[in-house]
């Protein structure tokens, strides 16, 4: 397929590859060409931080990061947290403090928390808030959130 | 910061406590399947291509050139829905309404609205698709538009459908209107009203379409299989509604249509009319393949219905002691292109935390030139709480009374005629009235701020109906002794908790020992959707009722088992006991153990449909800080008092109370504008 | 999306080539956070997308007190904030490196994209202006400076031309006893366009107490950021006081020319310069004066 191009990257610790056309973001390669879903689409422009991931240490949304950049890179989704021995503490944090209700914008919640929590886990509530003023949520109103990363920011020290 | 008060005195096992949602698991770990996640072998994804235009005639539609573009597998137009080629006289007393479903869908000789679905196209390739949507070539003959409710109810205004007449307190018009329906509710003598008041406020208000902006977008997924079965997969609010509206407006058999809600990202009332899925179901049928449609965050913001906009005016009088003699309404809200807006439920939410002798209401559906509006939170009420609290603000402070004080005087109670008939039985309002006085919120001064900023307070109540509507649940027993409950109520945000916790109160075993699970509507009794906070009320019940008829299933079992008459054995905490023999005593899963070999399965079933109304009120305590240089606005204190009966699971009753009031605040924030006209 | 193409060059000069022949159908990425959503929806149509984020150059970032900061145009902002010596010395480029979406769009979004995407509402484009900022562009014809202000020329239109691209933005080192800070308006708190944005830079004398020169740069009131030269240089000289800023202020509304739109209205859009302009001058004297 003319055009179509290969690329071989890293997502959660492990080697993948995959073809991809330009055109389509790493949203859409994780979603529809790796068949990973949690990572989720909410508004396609960056205003929503459903699709948050990491890349290259650093949280972006994944809806403005063409599929080909990722090409010898890293990548963490919300796929690659809870390991065979468990959930990381972040998502037990989000259950336990109820921090979810329709549960669409906790995937990136979780992952966008990760990025702050790995450097700053004792992250206060006004650093939390400022950290994740690009992830949005329609149901809690933030507060369980908010709860939750403070809480699990504590269990990560 | 949480800090219920609660007034209950009864503690229970399982309801009340905050375990851990059943679903919970999934939804931290990104392996629960939302509408958009399902995939499908030979998936093809389609995409609309839309009206640019607000009101417009379709004089062509030349699908030529995408249809024949490689990869692109169906295109789609009104013709290819069943009301093309229907005549008037075939459907009789039901032209108009498919007339309106069908030309929801997609458009037929006109569009009413920017962003309305004219044509549809499916490809295996996403991106195709939408490229492939704008080769498809419309000749529309612009129209004048009507924007606003009080521009279509003008003599002369353009109109939106020429066959759309008002009904009107039991007339139909004759001539073609752009108000589908008037109602009018009263009571008592307004005139006499408003003579014996002292003091009377009058405002005019006009609210704009507000959307619910649930974070995942529409969408839907169908399968039309050779032999005509049509499975649809899609984010909803109510799998058995989406399949009623498919069988009409696709004129196919609910029988063969089977409806899989997938979890769903959000609704708030906007998930509950079909958008995607005929359009997926009528390029499946044309493809011979599954299609996916999912809208984009644009097309959710310009052809999904957003709450309804309005124009309100509100008066209000009161004696100098603060008694109300008189309330007058008119509301008017805008259903968007077709008619259907929550004109009648706002005039019932008024006034209803108020008790006064003498009221008349009178509301209208219109239509305008926008997306076909939709139920968003108690549709109809915001708007009007918005208007009725502002008035009813504004005459505490010309009458110099508390605003509390005022609500309290003229609170509804048990015994409480609302406007249009039903008499409340216990209710909780005063209760509410009386926890905010007493509040520490309320009760501090709202300070003026050394940074040069400026505070006030604000306080509004709020009410909404809270009806059970149809549901239906199955519960079986497994031989684990584990209980699976199967429903047909799609779970927003924690109700197959809150059914979990309900059904192991009444059996007495462990919550986690629940397996609740929301069927597709193949496989349980019609049930109506997961909206207007019935699910735990309703779905709740069903499974109550149906778990206390599993109790004296296990009780007949055991007794069988025993060869004891069934009265002699008694179910108690969970364990089914001889209630004289204590040597006979089997635990709920030592008895689940012995099923099989006793008879088979234990189950049982529940179809309700319950009456009466839950009748929840709310107020809340705002404070707010003001730049007087700039006009930044900032929630610097919320409390929010509803009444809740017995929160069944405090975390998501809190839930709903904080993300709500987020939703309102934000609301606040960009639509209200009005004017004002103050009298005596 | 329609169909693009993805180049990755790994000099100035691949690059220049590959935009110079394909002119107006190809362009320049670093973020993306710009043009992936202008190519989604529409407004942009490209046969080929040249990633920036290869090419050395275009990566640099580097300060010293002597030769000031080189900014290489895709470099991330969170590369600015996350630099401890460049936040230190520029306080003012850190306001909006910090309030440029969110930090997922700051993970990728660049200062030297912001300029170039040239929107009246760069958040980033007053502060680069009032800091002195230079643009480094190199092209089919070789390399030239364009001073910042001069950078845009209409919305979403700027003095590149074909095969152009810019290089770096270069930052002098902070003067002593001088300061900076950028504001802007929105109805929210964060994640927003502004309504109004205001830039101010000044140098005091050494007693801290007068002005010696001023820079005032506004955003969204006008189809290019606003270079605001008299309302500025009408500080030269004066003493540091209300009066006086209050009266610069009032001059920096004489050049805006805002419009009416779903922000904003024109007198909120001038009300707000005024505001603005006076707040982000109390916080660059502050600065200056080493607060």
């Amino acid at each position: 397929m003319p055009g179509v191009v290969h690329v071989q990257t890293t997502i959660n610790g492990e080697d993948t590859n995959f073809l991809c056309e330009p055109r389509q973001s790493l949203l859409e390669v994780l979603r529809d060409v790796l068949g990973m879903t949690g990572t989720k689409e909410g508004c396609n422009d960056g205003n929503c931080g459903a699709c948050t991931v990491i890349f290259d240490g650093r949280i972006v949304d994944s809806c403005l990061v063409l599929g080909v950049e990722v090409q010898g890179r890293e990548v963490t989704t919300i796929e690659g947290l809870a390991t065979a021995d468990g959930l990381h503490p972040i998502q037990t944090a989000f259950l336990e403090n109820a921090a979810l209700q329709c549960g669409i914008c906790t995937p990136g919640f979780i992952v966008a928390s990760k990025g702050l929590l790995d450097e700053e886990p004792d992250a206060d509530e006004g650093r939390v808030r400022h950290w994740l003023a690009g992830n949005l949520c329609r149901c809690t109103g933030y507060d369980k959130i908010v709860r939750a990363v403070l809480d699990a920011g504590q269990k990560m020290k | 910061m949480v800090a219920n008060i609660v007034l209950s005195e009864v503690e229970y096992t399982h309801v009340g406590k905050r375990p851990i949602r059943p679903d919970g698991v999934d939804k931290v770990t990104g392996r629960a399947q939302y509408g958009p996640d399902i995939t499908l072998r030979g998936l093809l994804h389609g995409k609309v291509l839309r009206s640019p235009y607000a009101h417009a005639r379709i004089n062509s539609i030349d699908t030529s050139q995408a249809e024949s573009y490689p990869g692109v597998r169906a295109v789609i137009t009104a013709q290819d829905l069943p009301f093309a080629s229907l005549t008037k006289e075939e459907l009789g007393a039901g032209y108009q309404a498919l007339k309106f479903a069908s030309n929801h869908v997609l458009a037929g000789e006109k569009v009413l609205y920017k962003g309305h679905a004219v044509a549809a196209v499916a490809a295996a390739n996403l991106h195709v698709a939408e490229e492939t949507a704008k080769l498809i070539k419309v000749e529309y003959e612009e129209l004048p538009t009507v924007m606003s409710v009080l521009d279509a109810m003008k003599d002369g205004a353009t109109l939106l459908h020429d066959d759309l007449f008002t009904s009107s307190l039991g007339e139909t018009s004759k001539t073609a209107s752009n108000v589908a329906a008037h109602s009018r509710f009263e009571i008592g003598d307004i005139q006499q009203g408003f003579a014996e008041a002292d003091a009377v406020v009058e405002h005019e208000f006009q609210t704009a379409s507000v959307h619910q902006g649930y974070i995942e977008p529409q969408n839907g997924t169908a399968f039309w299989n050779a032999d005509g079965q049509l499975d649809v997969w899609c984010s909803t609010q109510g799998a058995f509604t989406v399949r009623a509206a498919l069988a009409d407006v696709l004129r196919h058999p609910v029988s063969k249509i089977k409806v899989t809600p997938m979890e769903m990202g959000g609704g708030f009332g906007g998930k509950i009319a079909i958008y995607n899925e005929p359009l997926a179901a009528l390029l499946s049928k044309k493809s011979g393949q599954p299609v996916k449609l999912i809208m984009s965050r644009v097309e959710v913001f310009e052809a999904s219905g957003p709450a309804a906009g309005s124009w309100m005016n509100v008066k209000i009088g009161a004696t100098k002691n603060g008694k109300i003699t008189a309330c007058q309404a008119e509301f008017a809200l805008d259903a968007g292109g077709f008619p259907g807006s929550p004109a009648a439920s706002a005039a019932m939410c008024a006034f209803a935390c108020y008790d006064y002798p003498n009221g008349l209401i009178d509301s209208y559906d219109v239509v305008v030139n926008k997306p076909k509006t939709a139920a968003y939170r108690a549709p109809g009420s915001p708007q009007a709480a918005f208007a009725v609290e502002s008035v009813v603000d504004e005459l505490c402070e010309k009458l110099g009374i508390d605003p509390i004080e005022f609500r309290l005087t003229n609170a509804s109670k048990e015994g409480t005629r609302r406007i249009e008939g039903p008499v409340y039985r216990r209710i909780g309002l005063v209760e509410c009235l009386e926890a905010a006085r007493s509040h520490d919120h309320y009760q501090t001064p709202v300070d003026a701020q050394p940074n040069g900023k400026l505070r006030g307070r604000g306080v509004a109540s709020g009410f909404w109906f809270n009806r059970g509507f149809v549901s239906s649940c199955n519960v079986t027993v497994n031989p684990d002794g584990t209980v699976g409950v199967v429903t047909g109520s799609v779970d927003l945000c924690g109700t197959r908790a809150s059914i979990a916790q309900q059904t192991a109160e009444v059996l007495g075993i462990a919550y986690e020992d629940i397996k609740p699970s929301v069927a597709d509507t193949d496989s349980i009794g019609y049930t109506f959707i997961t909206g207007g906070s019935r699910t735990t009320f309703a779905t709740g019940l069903a499974a109550i009722n149906a778990s206390q008829d599993i109790k004296q299933r296990m009780v007949e079992r055991a007794a069988a088992i025993w060869e004891a008459p069934v009265e002699d054995v008694e179910y108690v905490d969970g364990v089914i006991q001889h209630k004289s023999d204590s040597e006979l005593k089997m635990t709920f899963k030592e008895l689940a153990q012995r099923t099989l070999t006793t008879g088979g399965s234990i189950t049982a079933q529940c179809n309700i449909d319950p009456s009466g109304e839950g009748n929840s009120f709310a107020f809340h305590v705002v404070d707010v800080e003001v730049d007087p240089e700039t006009g930044k606005v900032d929630v610097v204190r919320y409390t929010a008092l509803q009444d809740c009966g017995k929160a069944v699971h405090p975390s998501y009753v809190e839930g709903q109370l904080r993300g709500r009031s987020d939703a309102g605040r934000r609301g606040a924030g960009h639509r209200m504008g009005f004017e004002r006209r103050i009298l005596l | 999306m329609e169909w693009i193409d993805f180049a990755t060059p790994k000099t100035i000069s691949e690059a220049v080539e590959l935009l110079a022949s394909k002119g107006d159908r190809a362009r320049l990425m670093a973020g993306g956070t710009d043009l992936i959503v202008q190519l989604r929806g529409g407004r942009r149509s490209l046969d080929l997308v040249v990633d920036a984020k290869q090419i050395p150059e275009l990566n640099a970032l580097s300060y010293s007190a002597q030769n000031g900061l080189v900014l290489g145009a895709a470099v991330p902002c969170y590369k600015l904030y996350g630099d401890s010596a460049i936040a230190a010395a520029y306080p003012g480029l850190m306001d909006c490196a910090t309030l440029i979406g969110g930090i997922q769009i700051q993970g990728r979004a660049t200062v030297g994209g912001n300029i170039c995407n040239s929107a009246p509402s760069g958040d980033s484009i007053p502060a680069v202006i009032v800091l002195g900022g230079v643009c480094h562009i190199a092209g089919p014809k070789g390399t030239r400076e364009v001073a910042t202000e001069d950078f845009c020329t209409g919305p979403g239109r700027n003095v590149l031309e074909a095969g152009e691209i810019l290089v770096s933005v270069n930052i002098p080192a902070p003067q002593a006893h001088s300061g900076a800070s950028y504001l802007r308006f929105i109805p929210r708190n964060e994640m927003d366009i502004a309504v109004a944005g205001v830039g101010s830079s000044v140098v005091l004398d050494a007693s801290g107490q007068n002005f010696v020169s001023a820079r005032i740069s506004l955003a969204s009131v006008a189809p290019i950021p606003v270079f605001a030269k008299d309302a500025a240089d009408s500080l030269a000289g004066k003493p540091v006081s209300e009066a006086v800023i209050q009266e610069a202020s009032e001059k920096a509304i004489e050049a805006a020319t805002p419009i009416s739109d779903m922000r904003g209205t024109i007198r909120q859009r001038n009300h707000l310069v005024g505001v603005l302009a006076r707040r982000t001058l109390n916080n660059a004297v502050q600065r200056a004066r080493g607060g």
